[in-house]
């Protein structure tokens, strides 16, 4: 079928169904688990499971067909993560009973996922992380503390690493579930960032039983799963292209444009390279887009996030040269916990501060930097002492 | 982490809006343009190795005019850009900038930028159409007789004027005198694209063989491209266009050539990462290979990704110019200045991890950082293509 085929096929298919579900007067709940029931929800899903196995690009053609309906959504910026990270690892290694369970709520927003992957003592290196699961019987009793779990606090369930096996390498004693964030012994508190809120948390787990059925894999198997899940995490790509000028450049553009009075030379070289930069690193993304599109993707996913990270850094600095004075003001430094992190909504101190964590969340830049020396360019791996030896003999 | 997937789901639903106007032309490579590239690519592996590139900077004949034949009407180089009418391929900017890529990650001495863009970019513009079946055919080659620093946006300054005609001339002869600095691909060029002061303001066209004309090979920083010092004195010469017209045709020629030489500075960086990458695999200092290094990683690492922006700016660019697309001059000044610096660091990099080697004679390294700084400097530096954009989107300076 050709892809204009496909298209107009869709089309109609979510005609006829906005003709059965009336999106003004149907609840929103309602009508996105109807929706995720009619295979609308992610077409490129399997069929049973909210798709149709079709093509990803397909699933633009779709979101596009609804919004022009004013339907209501499943509300994707409350559980990026979910749809972005946890969905695929279920999708992946999860067993048919787990994706029937977990996929329809998570899809409609019922259900919220975090990720319980970093501990105080396992970020870069999140192998080695000490969160214990004793099994007992049919279940498993989990004891440990991750940290910087961006939306614990609205999330009902977890993606959770925990070590199974301390005599085994660090990378071999692993095992992955799917927890139950209302299990009595999860403790979450808020952590505090350099904005003034809490996006992120400490998550407590004390004697947390686990039942085996919510395991993700085999036990194991979970570092295989969990880098599933951070392949997926670093695929920091929208459906579309922004327009020119649609990330943070705009606000400095905007800015440049409205004070004459704030102008001087070197804010003005500065301005361009990074207008430039910017410009080019969407053009760059429209490319990976199309790559990918067309069945032929590149390594060039890797670098995209460090360059949206040092992009993000250097304009929102350069934003607050230009805004003169107002740049020694900030909105807001009370303490709240957001539902979503917002890059662009608040102040311009607030994107000068946010953007200094996209360098360090999703894998620090300098680990994406090792990541594209050694498997893009197949430079030799860092030399490791810590690979064979059991996890529990290892010096930290 | 997620945050940014986050955001890019957040924006997703937004952007359906944006989307119409945010369309953006094919930027990857087609199977036409990657089956040229690997005809180029066996003929250049072949007949430009490095150690040929080198020898040749030291002969007479800097320019491998066996090699461009075979470029040019073997593998139908020449004709890329004039249209099947003319005798040529009736290709686009996409396919010439695919043939610079790999021209560039050669560094070869071929007069493609010079001929088969800017001067034939040029004569598309006049309608010239006996001198473009004569190039499509790859037989002879022409340049556009300006400075290799002209900068596209702005018009170079004549430094050729209409002289008076002969005593013994017929009605309608024009002369030409004057001279012109540094243009790149002359030396092997048959035929000269002048423009000239006078009245009219023209362009013209002169045999580089034609009594009155002295070429002069400049000892040039960059000697895979060696530029030529041109005077004239009492040329006779054809008028090609003049007025507007004849300023579009050098206007537009510039531009193309800006666009492809960006193409050429992409290749260029890649191959010298390549070429680097390979050596520090294997080149072993404290029992290891240097390339184990972190700080020599995390080099590596921003250098291919600086190469990877610098080729979507590149495809850009290309496929704006192919479809005549109305952004095609911020393209074109995006492009530039990001390919320029680019390869600039492609250059710096490629010598300093080789360490001693690669600042020696012997040793490939320097024709790539010549190549690639001088290409910076020709048709208009970063600075320049900046500050153009400043004018095209809106962000006057101080
Ligand atoms: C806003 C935000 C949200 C987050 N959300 C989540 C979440 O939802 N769930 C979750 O599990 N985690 C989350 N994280 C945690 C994040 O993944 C970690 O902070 C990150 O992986 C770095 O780990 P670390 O903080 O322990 O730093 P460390 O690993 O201790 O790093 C310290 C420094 O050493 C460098 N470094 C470490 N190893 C190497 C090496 N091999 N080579 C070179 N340099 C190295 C690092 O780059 C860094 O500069 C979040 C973080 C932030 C900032």
């Amino acid at each position: 079928m050709s892809e204009a085929d496909l298209a107009e096929g869709l089309r109609a298919q979510v005609r006829e169904f906005l003709s059965q579900h009336d999106p003004a007067t149907t609840e929103r709940l309602e009508f996105v688990r109807a929706r995720f029931d009619a295979g609308l929800a992610w077409v490129h899903y399997p069929v049973g499971l909210g798709g149709q196995g079709l093509p990803r690009i397909a699933q633009k053609v779709v979101d596009a067909e609804f919004a022009a309906a004013g339907a209501p959504t499943n509300r994707p910026e409350r559980n990026g993560i979910g749809l972005g990270m946890a969905a695929p690892t279920i999708l992946a290694f999860g067993d048919d009973e787990q994706r029937a369970r977990w996929l329809k709520p998570l899809w409609t927003g019922e259900d919220i996922w975090c990720q319980l992957f970093s501990e105080p003592g396992a970020g870069s290196d999140l192998a080695n992380l000490a969160t214990r699961a004793v099994r007992d019987g049919d279940h498993w009793v989990v004891n440990g503390q991750k940290v910087w779990t961006s939306s614990a606090h609205i999330a009902s369930r977890a993606m959770l690493v925990t070590r199974t096996d301390p005599d085994l390498p660090k990378h071999k004693g692993l095992t992955y579930f799917g927890v139950d964030m209302t299990s009595p012994g999860v403790e979450v508190r808020p952590l505090r960032q350099a904005t003034g809120e809490a996006e992120f948390n400490e998550v407590f787990l004390t004697d947390v039983v686990i039942p085996d059925t919510d395991r993700i894999g085999e036990v194991g198997q979970g570092w295989q799963v969990a880098t599933g899940t951070l392949m997926n995490e670093r695929v920091a790509l929208g459906a579309f292209a922004l327009p020119r000028e649609g990330g943070m450049i705009g606000f400095s553009a905007k800015t440049w444009r409205e004070h004459p009075e704030r102008r001087t030379a070197g804010l003005h070289d500065r301005l361009l390279r990074l207008w430039a930069a910017a410009e080019v690193s969407r053009l760059a993304g429209e490319r990976l887009r199309q790559q990918l599109a067309a069945g032929q993707p590149g390594p060039e996913g890797s670098g995209a996030k460090l360059v949206y990270a040092r992009l993000n850094q250097e304009i929102a600095d350069l934003q607050l040269e230009l805004l003169g004075g107002d740049g020694l003001r900030y909105s807001d430094w009370t303490m709240h916990r957001p539902d979503s992190a917002d890059f662009y909504g608040r102040d311009s101190g607030y994107r000068y501060l946010r953007s200094k964590g996209n360098s360090i969340e999703g894998g620090t830049s300098e680990i994406l930097r090792n990541i594209v020396a050694e498997r893009v360019l197949g430079l030799p791996p860092e030399i490791r002492l810590d690979k064979d030896k059991p996890w529990k003999d290892l010096p930290r | 982490m997620t945050e940014v997937t986050r955001a890019a789901d957040v924006t997703e639903q937004a952007e359906d809006a944006a989307a119409a106007r945010s369309r953006l032309p094919d930027l990857t490579y087609t199977e036409a343009e990657t089956d040229l590239r690997s005809a180029v690519r066996s003929v250049l592996e072949e007949r430009a190795t490095a150690a040929a590139v080198l020898a040749r900077t030291e002969t007479p004949d800097t320019y491998d005019i066996g090699l461009w034949r075979t470029l040019a009407s073997q593998v139908g180089c020449a004709g890329l850009l004039i249209p099947e009418a003319h005798g040529g391929a009736g290709a686009s900017f996409r396919e010439a900038a695919v043939v610079c890529e790999e021209i560039g990650r050669a560094v070869a001495p071929v007069p493609f930028i010079g001929s088969a863009v800017i001067a034939t970019a040029a004569l598309l513009e006049l309608g010239v159409a006996d001198l473009l079946g004569q190039l499509a055919a790859g037989a002879t080659t022409a340049a556009l007789a300006v400075p290799f620093e002209s900068v596209p946006m702005v018009r170079p300054e004549p430094t050729v004027r209409l002289a008076g005609p002969g005593a013994s001339d017929q009605p309608g002869t024009y002369r030409l005198t004057g001279s012109v600095k540094g243009v790149a691909d002359a030396l092997p060029a048959d035929w000269l694209i002048i423009p000239a002061d006078g009245v009219p303001y023209g362009v013209y066209l002169v045999a580089a063989d034609a009594e009155g004309v002295r070429r002069t090979p400049v000892t040039s920083l960059d000697m895979t491209r060696q530029l030529a010092d041109l005077e004239l004195d009492g040329v006779q010469a054809r008028l090609l266009g003049a007025g507007p017209a004849a300023e579009k045709a050098v206007a537009t020629a510039l531009r193309a050539g800006a666009a492809m030489l960006a193409a050429e500075q992409l290749g260029l960086a890649e191959r010298a990462l390549d070429i680097t990458l390979a050596y520090v695999k294997q080149r072993y200092q404290f029992a290891r290979p240097v390339g184990s290094f972190q700080a020599l990683k995390h080099r590596f690492a921003d250098w291919w990704v600086a190469v990877t922006q610098a080729r979507a700016a590149s495809r850009y660019a290309a496929a704006c110019l192919a479809a005549d697309d109305p952004d095609m001059a911020v393209a074109v000044a995006l492009a530039k200045s990001v390919c320029s610096d680019t390869a600039v660091l492609a250059g710096q990099e490629m010598i300093q991890l080789h360490g001693g080697i690669g600042f020696t004679w012997e040793h490939p390294a320097h024709l790539y950082l010549k190549r690639a700084k001088s290409s910076a400097l020709a048709l208009g530096t970063a600075d320049r293509h900046r500050a153009a954009l400043a004018a095209l989107v809106n962000l006057p300076p101080a």
